[in-house]
């Protein structure tokens, strides 16, 4: 982590960022008003109801839409260029993996597009294999994979041109839980190994204290960040905290952060 | 063993044909049903005398007696010679139609104009018969070759064949094109990839499961077009030429029009076994069809 460079530019930065779509019914404000600092190295949950903005505020750091307003950069560039630079790299709910290819050529899909060479390609994808643990189906195709190792391949794949912001969209939502935590502590583990900021959508209130440095809530009609919540828990995301008090509280607090109020318990009704 | 069973199942298919005209032969009235006052009477079961219906054994023996008598070779021989022929010309007529096919397929899929301007004009271009096509692309050929151009008559067969091979294709890639999914097409644009490599990397291989099917079509389509423009245009060695000169002769030689018959179909079967054998070189294209 780069707490120490004041000078550090920041992984992305967003201020008065607004996004309207168009739609039949006349325009549709998915997104207004938002202001966020992602530092380098930083790991920022997204969280909130369906509808709060959190994935088009990701497509827009992205680039994979336009904001309608507001300035965004990533590394200090607009969002454009730091998309046609590579600066980041994406992973869905859905692995997305490409069914032709096997797991090696899947990962190495990026490098190909912006001709790396051979060798240098083999050699990163051994890498990024080992990194997720799939040194030894390098060659099986996506289909002779669980959900959970081909999102393991398409995060490899997202990392695969050594970005230094991940983008992730609800990439473990459609994983059953013993997976979900299994590929929570990778990612951990991942995200300190390679140094890349992350900013990671969830719905799962969880999720996102056991990773995250900050979670932001989001709230819907129109999308705003309502609140960002700090998570004291930097070099100690192992099973035990799962466990710990600490981590419950701060569930409690993100829980009243995207209720608004303080939650009432059953008993005290 | 699946593999088998389909087989087993052609066989049952190809012998219950066989029962059913041998039956029929057997039953139906030698001179057909007819109804209707005299003058105009309407034929309504066809007739069954040796002349109309030659037994399966016939068209057998046909087939391995000398073409038109004397030391001429067996019709099979002469109907193989017709059959490699025409499959030539239709096969230059399907390459034709694939590659103005994927052509503007990729046009289509590039652009929403051409796709507007081009859609109603493809399937419109199928509805026009190839009869009075044939005769248009074959004028258009001799007053080139007259201009000083070089236009083989089989080549307006091959053009005429392609008419109708270049459809499905047209139609079946720019539907494959098109399937990949929207994470895929983010995907590509995260990479700020272009066109080209989109189109290279991602649409066309995800295209192939549509393309198969099309290509199999545009191959009994070709068939089906070379046979009939050679019939319409009169151009002599092939399979369509010779169906209608041993049909003239029936009357005759009632067995005969079977041999050049059994060879278009042949002909079909082995244009489409070879797109088969195209799509298992694909396998790998059509992974996804088992997953999803």
């Amino acid at each position: 982590m780069e707490h120490g460079r004041a000078d550090a530019v920041h992984a992305v930065e967003a201020s008065g960022v607004g996004k309207v779509f168009a739609g039949r019914a006349g325009e549709v404000v998915a997104l207004t008003d938002v202001d966020l600092t992602v530092r380098a190295g930083e790991f920022v949950s997204l969280i909130g109801p369906s509808g709060c903005g959190k994935s088009t505020l990701l497509r827009l750091i992205a680039d994979l839409d336009g904001a309608s307003s507001g300035a965004l950069t990533v590394f200090g560039k607009p969002a454009h260029q730091a998309r046609l630079d590579q600066d980041y790299g994406i992973a869905f709910q859905q692995a997305g993996l490409l069914p032709w290819r096997t797991v090696a050529e899947n990962i190495a899909l990026p490098l190909e597009l912006h001709r790396v060479g051979r060798e240098q390609r083999r050699a990163r994808v051994a890498e990024l294999a080992e990194l997720v643990h799939l040194g030894d189906f390098v060659d099986r195709h996506p289909d002779q994979l669980s959900g959970g190792m081909q999102q393991r391949v398409a995060i490899a794949r997202a990392l695969a041109a050594s970005p230094k912001l991940l983008l992730m969209d609800e990439p473990f939502g459609a994983l059953d839980e013993m997976t979900r935590e299994y590929l929570q502590s990778e990612l951990t583990r991942i995200a300190a190994e390679t140094g890349a900021a992350v900013v990671f959508v969830t719905h799962s209130i969880p999720e996102a204290v056991f990773l995250s440095d900050r979670v932001v809530v989001m709230s819907p009609r129109p999308g705003r960040i309502t609140d960002i919540v700090e998570m004291p828990f930097a070099g100690e995301r192992d099973e035990a905290l799962r466990e710990s008090p600490a981590y419950f509280e701060r569930v409690t607090a993100v829980r009243e952060a995207l209720h608004g109020a303080p939650v009432e318990r059953a008993n005290e009704r | 063993m699946r593999r088998w069973r389909a087989a087993g199942w052609g066989a049952v298919g190809i012998l219950v044909l066989a029962a059913a005209w041998e039956l029929y032969k057997l039953l139906g009235p030698a001179q057909g049903l007819v109804v209707g006052a005299e003058g105009s009477e309407f034929l309504l079961l066809p007739r069954t005398h040796d002349r109309a219906m030659p037994h399966l054994w016939e068209m057998g023996a046909r087939l391995l007696a000398p073409t038109s008598g004397g030391d001429t070779p067996p019709l099979i021989v002469t109907v193989a010679g017709a059959a490699v022929t025409t499959l030539g010309t239709a096969a230059v007529g399907w390459l034709l139609g694939v590659l103005v096919g994927g052509l503007l397929a990729m046009l289509m899929q590039r652009s929403r104009l051409a796709e507007l301007g081009l859609l109603p004009w493809i399937v419109v271009s199928q509805t026009v018969p190839l009869i009075a096509f044939a005769p248009v692309v074959n004028s258009i050929g001799t007053q080139l070759e007259r201009g000083g151009g070089v236009w083989p008559q089989w080549f307006s067969v091959a053009v005429i064949a392609s008419y109708l091979a270049f459809f499905p294709v047209a139609i079946g890639l720019l539907q494959g094109l098109r399937s990949p999914d929207a994470i895929h097409r983010d995907l590509m644009r995260s990479y700020a990839a272009g066109y080209w490599q989109t189109l290279i990397r991602l649409r066309l291989p995800a295209a192939v499961p549509h393309l198969l099917p099309a290509l199999r079509l545009a191959a009994a389509n070709a068939v089906l077009g070379a046979v009939v423009a050679e019939v319409s245009i009169g151009l002599r060695g092939g399979i369509g030429r010779m169906l209608i000169q041993l049909a003239g002769q029936a009357s005759s030689d009632p067995a005969a029009p079977w041999g050049p018959t059994f060879g278009a179909i042949a002909l079909g079967l082995v244009a489409a076994g070879s797109v088969a054998l195209l799509a298992l070189g694909l396998k790998n294209y059509r992974r996804g069809e088992e997953t999803v």
